[in-house]
């Protein structure tokens, strides 16, 4: 169970973020998750519920936004979007790529606040 | 009156300090001349079989040293130290991976520019330790006959962030009619293009191609 961890750290991070800007209430965190990043969604929502309370930021809800796989195929040429984290080939030709440019993604990308 | 928000962009990896650590640690070893390399397997996959007889035989050629990662014991330190090599336990406690920090912490009184592998046995978890990074130049996943030919498929992060996929106790091969081919079908369906050895540490079969394979990182 390393989503408390994670947890943790997201809410250092967006607290930091959030003393810097001069925020005082985050309304929400708003996050990337890719499926190679090796953390659980609803794993690590329930981890946030706990950390948030004990936390600078409280009130602030996690607002996940899932992302796909997505590799570069050679043959193609192209960057395509993979079906299953089972099986990285391209969805276009059937060959496998591990060029991934997408789906590792563990990152803050926004503070929610009210105007 | 409904209150409006607005985001406020900010850009952040959430494992920010691990990986800029990993990255110093990288650096560091890149400059004191050791080859980095790391193992995560489920628990009781071989690790520390393994790492026994590896230790041993490339301490013949190289100065060699490892850490090794565990919820709790020393058990492991104690076995690694009978190849006559430096070794040391990192107690995690309760944490279900090793982190970059902890690495840094355990090489604190370590002088790492006398040594030429140093590798790292990461806690037995084939879900958490894909997450960090530890400054690695190698990652080695090892999966046992044992376990079933398609532990790649249930655990694909881990098998995606490993460089060198290790098959372990071919010796019981036979016994448990492990399917070699699907075995590698499961591999390389998430991992494309992973490079695969064959190992049993009790017979000594294959160990010779690994610590060659190895041996081409100096």
């Amino acid at each position: 169970m390393h989503e408390l961890s994670i947890a943790l750290n997201l809410l250092d991070i967006a607290s930091d973020e959030a003393k810097r800007l001069g925020i005082d209430r985050v309304e929400a965190i708003h996050i990337k998750l890719g499926p190679l990043s090796g953390v659980v969604k609803p794993a690590l929502i329930a981890a946030f519920e706990i950390a948030r309370e004990h936390s600078s930021l409280p009130e602030s809800r996690l607002v996940v936004q899932n992302v796909q796989i997505v590799v570069y195929c050679e043959p193609c040429q192209a960057e395509q979007t993979v079906e299953s984290i089972q099986s990285l080939v391209c969805p276009v030709c059937s060959t496998p790529s591990n060029q991934i440019v997408a789906g590792r993604e563990l990152e803050i990308t926004a503070l929610e606040i009210e105007e | 009156m409904k209150t409006q928000t607005r985001l406020v962009e900010v850009r952040t990896k959430i494992l920010k300090q691990n990986d800029v650590l990993a990255r110093e640690l990288r650096q560091r070893f890149h400059d004191h001349g050791v080859t980095v390399i790391s193992l995560v397997s489920s628990p009781g996959a071989g690790k520390t079989a393994l790492l026994e007889d590896l230790l041993a035989r490339l301490s013949v050629s190289y100065k060699v040293a490892a850490l090794v990662g565990d919820l709790a014991t020393d058990n492991d330190a104690k076995r690694l130290a009978r190849a006559k090599v430096p070794t040391k336990q990192i107690i995690t406690g309760t944490v279900c991976h090793l982190e970059a920090d902890m690495v840094a912490e355990a090489l604190e009184d370590w002088h790492t520019d006398e040594l030429d592998f140093l590798f790292i046995e990461n806690v037995g978890n084939l879900v958490c330790p894909a997450t960090w990074d530890l400054g690695e130049e190698l990652r080695l996943v090892l999966f046992s006959v044992t376990e079933g030919e398609d532990k790649p498929l249930k655990y694909p992060t881990i098998f995606n962030t490993a460089d060198v996929a290790v098959i372990t106790k071919t010796d019981l091969a036979e016994a448990v009619e492990f399917d070699q081919q699907a075995a590698h079908r499961s591999l390389q369906s998430v991992r494309p293009g992973i490079e695969t050895l064959q190992v049993s540490a009790k017979t000594g079969a294959g160990m010779q191609e690994l610590v060659q394979r190895l041996s081409r990182l100096r």
